[in-house]
């Protein structure tokens, strides 16, 4: 078992019949996560690659047992397909979809926190764990295929693969990566998914991944330096070149009112003791550095 | 999407709100015509979308209509900070006797709406907001919970105004107009700065900011057919970009940046500037790209003025090594451009990708780093 995921994690995809659904939904099986149903109104009664769809979650969730939900519904409706889960008793929410707009955001993971429901997402790759091979995402299988003692935290998809990627390279094992999300307002945020995989008592290093808005890379560096995390972390920090004002891709990604620039967060990891990568290839090094 | 000062105001003014009157001219005949109408002095303030309007000089006082036709025909067509001035506000020039802040935004820690009010305010609110934070007081409200009358007397109250008075009544209903344009228009920022308190007693938004989640727009058809008629603070490049279906932001430097996602991306502009190099954009093609969409691309670097040396950086997961390397080579035999091209292509179907690209000779790196220098020296050559 790893901290957010783990063999008794029973997956439904909502979602399961729209193309990047029914592709993921193959991939995760394939990596050995526990698919259990699909869910597309109006589909129900398919299946899709031998999993049975159904028009609800919460028939889903009363015929399969499912306690986890993985979100590809499109952005209009992909708010209330986490209410939808939420009311049908998951425990875990990962929610793909990029683009939903943050006031539907909003909403839906404060009712889903009120209901102690952890909400991972949106616009975000999920959560893998290779020591217990299961994955609620879209991270590629082939970067994680080596259980370990390292966890990645972090707010943008393609670099967790690149960072994950070299930190294999580099001879150490994944225990478990969680991609946040790029919107302004996620489920779990930077700060708390940090001291999440932080409890886990086989984790040995954290790699932090942040990038330009908001402020819950100062938020865990103030954490770090108050002692709530007993662990060694590396952070890294994409974005030091961004100009202010622009948005970077990422919803979330944005330099505003003269605050969430890298210098900022990077200034607090350090001044927290945290040390700080200059380029994702170097995250390994400083790692290597702590563990010893 | 950030609106324009006056339809900021309209918005404000639908729900309630006392404004300043003032007219919207296109050419200084309109602004002339608009100051008779309003009757002088009258304000002339540049539509741009950029904080700062006032010190780069987009905002004058006219005395007269002949000086607001003067005053305008210089500010038509003057660029500030990078934006022409193609609209012009004409409004009632009103004295302040005090200036004040208040601003709503979406406070990303606490999962609420959170209030920013400021009994000081105008041109310098962030350096008010640095040397004296105790000055802004935060006001949350739950979304769940709504708008409450305790929320509204514990700005009123800060802002220095008493329950019972005329000015009061003035900012509950600014407080109340501002959440509703913030709900109701999906706001994600909703400005007033400064909030006058005027020499005849009256509180008014002398200016107001409002940015719409460009997520949200397909519900409010109003915004975004002024949108289209009106792109405001994009760029060319940027306007085509949206177009095409990637994220592109124009830089200054000369090395033109592609990749995948935009953690990555960014990452990728990062590493070219530590080796010395100087990012001219960030270009993502975002995930599962398709051969079409690198083929764009890469043309639109490769077209680019500035641009000397195109770097691609892909890590594929979703998105397909080969078809990334398909489109290079689409973009480079349909450009038959001689810019120097560096790609580093990881992930799925990378193999394909590289047998590609080694046949139209282009140079193919598997480390990000090494790629990096490589452009950056290509760059200085």
């Amino acid at each position: 078992m790893t901290v957010l995921v783990g063999p008794t994690t029973r997956v439904v995809v909502q979602g399961a019949t729209g193309r990047e659904g029914s592709f993921h939904l193959q991939r995760m099986m394939e990596y050995g996560t526990k698919i259990v149903a699909g869910v597309t109104p109006g589909k129900g009664g398919a299946s899709v690659h031998g999993v049975p769809v159904y028009d609800t979650v919460e028939e889903a969730v009363r015929r399969h047992g499912a306690n986890a939900s993985v979100i590809f519904v499109p952005a209009r409706a992909a708010a209330e397909a986490v209410l939808e889960a939420v009311d049908a008793g998951v425990e875990l929410v990962v929610v793909i979809t990029e683009h939903i707009p943050v006031h539907d955001a909003l909403r839906a993971i404060n009712y889903a926190r009120s209901r102690g429901v952890t909400v991972i997402g949106p616009n975000c790759p999920g959560v893998v764990a290779p020591p217990v091979r299961t994955k609620l995402g879209i991270m590629p299988n082939s970067i994680y295929q080596t259980p370990g003692k390292v966890a990645v935290v972090s707010r943008s998809g393609t670099l967790t693969y690149e960072i994950s990627y070299q930190l294999v390279r580099a001879g150490f094992g994944i225990n478990i990566a969680v991609g946040v999300g790029g919107d302004p307002v996620v489920g779990l945020d930077l700060m708390e998914a940090t001291l999440k995989v932080a409890e886990d008592p086989d984790v040995r290093g954290i790699v932090v991944i942040g990038e330009v808005g908001g402020d819950a890379e100062e938020r865990l560096a103030k954490l770090y330096a108050e002692g709530a995390i007993n662990k060694p972390v590396v952070a890294y920090i994409a974005g030091r070149t961004a100009p202010p004002g622009k948005r970077m891709g990422h919803a979330g990604a944005i330099v505003m009112m003269g605050s969430g620039d890298a210098r900022g967060k990077i200034e607090a990891f350090k001044a927290a003791g945290v040390p700080v990568a200059e380029t994702p290839f170097e995250v390994p090094k400083l790692l290597s550095k702590l563990l010893k | 999407m950030k609106l324009h000062e006056y339809e900021a105001k309209e918005l404000l003014a639908k729900y309630g709100v006392e404004i300043p009157p003032g007219r919207l001219a296109l050419t200084p005949d309109e602004a002339l015509k608009a100051a008779k109408e309003i009757g002088t002095p009258v304000v002339l303030k540049a539509q741009v979308v950029v904080a700062g309007r006032g010190k780069a000089g987009g905002i004058k006082v006219a005395k007269t209509p002949e000086e607001a036709y003067e005053l305008s025909k210089a500010m038509f067509g003057m660029n500030i900070k990078g934006l022409v001035v193609r609209k012009i506000y004409v409004t009632k020039y009103v004295e302040a006797e005090r200036e004040m802040y208040l601003s709503l935004i979406i406070d990303r820690a606490s999962r609420r709406y959170l209030f920013l009010a400021s009994p000081v305010g105008g041109v310098d609110i962030e350096e008010i907001a640095k040397a004296s934070p105790e000055k802004i007081k935060r006001v949350y409200v739950d979304p769940a919970v709504g708008l409450r009358e305790f929320h509204i007397r514990q700005i009123g109250l800060w802002l220095g105004f008493r329950p019972g008075t005329r000015q009061w009544q003035q900012i509950s209903s600014i407080v109340q107009a501002m959440y509703r344009v913030m709900v109701e228009y999906d706001a994600e920022l909703v400005e007033s700065n400064p909030l006058a308190l005027t020499k005849d007693g009256d509180v008014i938004p002398l200016d107001a900011r409002v940015i719409v989640d460009d997520n949200a727009l397909y519900r409010h058809s109003d915004l975004e057919k002024a949108l289209e008629e009106d792109p405001r603070d994009v760029t060319e490049f940027e306007a085509y970009a949206k177009k095409i279906g990637f994220h592109y932001v124009e830089l200054d430097g000369d090395i033109g940046i592609i990749g995948n996602g935009a953690g990555l991306t960014m990452s990728t502009m990062d590493l070219v500037y530590h080796f010395g190099g100087r990012p001219a954009n960030f270009l993502d093609i975002g995930g599962g790209a398709s051969r079409e969409v690198v083929r764009e691309a890469v043309k639109v670097l490769l077209k680019h003025p500035r641009v000397r040396v195109v770097f691609i950086n892909i890590f594929g997961g979703i998105t397909r090594a080969d078809e990334v390397a398909l489109g290079v080579k689409d973009a480079l035999a349909e450009t038959g451009a001689t810019k120097k091209i560096v790609v580093r292509l990881k992930g799925t179907n990378e193999e394909q990708g590289r047998a590609i690209l080694s046949e139209v000779g282009v140079p193919l790196f598997e480390n990000a780093e090494e790629a990096a220098q490589r452009a950056v020296e290509l760059a200085r050559v």
